[in-house]
């Protein structure tokens, strides 16, 4: 069949130019040479010695903190407000909406530089604290959003059924209506824990010059002589991520 | 009982205030902040002076900047470009392909979309190092010189700006061709349209809000490129996001830092408004709900 023959060989030409530098990375994790320009022997030293870096633990324990913690209260701020946005057709929940979806459109450098400017302006000490109020910030809007996205799929006569039925509006929001959209607040929860996670550049603003999270000490390394553990660090996240990424799907597609 | 329009306002605020406020003060305040710091000058001790000034605004006409601004502007405009072009077509291809080589070609590409972006920069830095992969490759090709370097130029920026965005480029793309009804390119050619034809006069309009928001999530994040015009371009190749930083971090010029990125605020509103007309107009005429 020729039909789509010319999409094919983009689709795979993509597939390599996403995969190969990853696959190049991941065989010279194993090389002994430093950059792999030629192949010099099998080694696991790279990765024994990235296990025994303190830094490297201490600052994904910081990650950990961090995303767990903003991940829970954003999920809880983000749901309420898709809750409000759902529920209240109102002049100000419009502008609640656009509050609430402006900062998926604005840039990670002006989120990061205008936290750094308040947080010197009101004279907060940056430090772990400001990454967490940060990551928050960023977080509530996908919550919002995945939330949302659930609520309106959400049949409301149920909610009715149940008031009807005699449930008091707690017991029915309780009982009914968020055990049904669970699985979106979950969702949300999780994106906001990756999102946090990952994020390198509004940390790196708002941290000072203590707390390093994973990506920030990750660039650290990077600015200064790009150690080889770097390699072998790269593969253990992209194989943690294709695993999230595979029982994310496996979730979904039972549900 | 129905509750009274009294308590309704009063539920309706307290379930809005948490999130209002937390933004109000964590969002807009901090973005109006930066738009009045850009009137002020640095004190010499790295501090905000107390006067206002329009002295640090005339400075962005310093001959360095406008290049700068250019260069941010048409490396994100280049890149954003190519990465749709090259989304058009892995796009078309996921949607019509079968279920399951559908599942594995999406994983495929979600994959790259959650990694941790310093990592993904990390492969282009190995892979393009001195004594690294690829230049050993095009030297034994000779089709590079033993001493060129292959980091620190634009076009490597460019790569690795279209490298890290074309997920986000796929997936919207992608989204908007699954809804598309394929019957309407048979159709097409049945009526005498070639290949090619049906492509760019059905296919391409029928996924025309997918290639918006693919326009507007590859572009922002270009536009405000920090980390990749640092890594890979160096000091010959930089953005005005780089510049922010820089000014934060090795000047400690906060006044002048905030200047740059009132100006890459305006930067980022205007695709954005056209954006928005397009939406607003593609709802009035119906093609999209």
């Amino acid at each position: 069949m020729k039909r789509g023959k010319f999409a094919l060989l983009i689709t795979l030409f993509v597939m390599v130019f996403f995969y190969l530098p990853v696959v190049i990375v991941a065989i010279n994790s194993f090389n002994s040479a430093r950059f792999g320009g030629e192949w010099k022997s099998f080694t696991l030293v790279w990765y024994s010695k990235l296990f025994a870096d303190k830094n490297i633990w201490s600052a994904f324990m910081n990650s950990l903190l961090i995303a767990f913690s903003s991940a829970v209260l954003s999920m809880i701020l983000g749901s309420v407000a898709a809750f409000a946005l759902e529920k209240y057709k109102s002049r100000f929940q419009t502008i609640h909406r656009m509050l609430l979806f402006s900062p998926l459109v604005v840039p990670d450098i002006l989120i990061g530089m205008s936290l750094l400017i308040f947080f010197v302006a009101v004279q907060i000490q940056l430090g772990l604290m400001t990454v967490f109020l940060a990551h928050v910030t960023f977080s509530i809007s996908y919550v919002a959003m995945v939330v949302l996205a659930r609520l309106q799929d959400f049949d409301s006569s149920l909610y009715e059924a149940a008031l009807d039925l005699g449930a008091g509006r707690f017991n029915a929001m309780r009982l009914v209506v968020i055990p049904l959209v669970f699985p979106g607040i979950l969702a949300g929860g999780i994106m906001a824990f990756t999102l946090s996670i990952d994020d390198f550049v509004i940390t790196f603003f708002v941290s000072g010059a203590g707390a390093a999270t994973l990506p920030g000490y990750i660039y650290s390394m990077m600015k200064h002589g790009f150690p080889a553990v770097i390699n072998s660090l790269s593969v253990l996240f992209v194989i943690a991520t294709f695993i999230l990424v595979l029982m994310s799907r496996k979730f979904l597609v039972k549900q | 009982m129905k509750p009274s329009s009294y308590s309704k306002k009063r539920n309706e605020l307290l379930s809005s205030f948490p999130s209002f406020i937390w933004l109000v003060i964590l969002f807009v305040i901090p973005i109006g902040v930066i738009f009045a710091i850009a009137f002020k000058a640095a004190d010499p001790y790295g501090g905000i002076g107390e006067e206002w000034t329009l002295s640090t605004i005339k400075e962005l006409f310093n001959p360095i900047y406008p290049a700068i601004f250019w260069r941010t502007i048409y490396l994100s405009l280049i890149s954003t470009f190519i990465a749709i072009l090259l989304a058009l077509p892995v796009g078309y291809y996921i949607a019509r392909t079968g279920k399951r080589m559908r599942e594995i070609f999406l994983v495929l590409v979600i994959v790259p979309f959650w990694t941790n972006f310093l990592i993904r920069i990390i492969a282009w830095k190995v892979l393009l190092h001195p004594d690294g992969f690829i230049k050993k490759i095009l030297v034994t090709l000779s089709l590079a010189d033993p001493n060129s370097i292959l980091l620190y130029r634009p076009e490597t920026v460019l790569i690795v700006l279209v490298y890290s965005h074309l997920p986000f480029a796929i997936l919207p793309i992608y989204a908007a061709a699954e809804k598309f009804d394929f019957s309407l390119i048979e159709a097409a050619r049945d009526l005498g349209a070639s290949r090619f034809q049906a492509f760019r006069k059905v296919f391409i309009p029928g996924i025309s809000s997918g290639i918006v928001a693919a326009f507007i999530v590859v572009l922002i994040p270009s536009l405000g490129s920090y980390v990749i015009p640092e890594l890979v371009g160096g000091a010959s190749v930089e953005m005005i996001g780089s510049k922010i930083a820089q000014r934060s971090f090795v000047d400690r010029n906060l006044p002048h830092a905030s200047a740059l990125s009132a100006l890459l605020m305006l930067a980022v509103f205007i695709p954005l408004f056209f954006a928005a007309l397009w939406q607003r107009k593609a709802a009035l005429t119906g093609k999209v709900k």
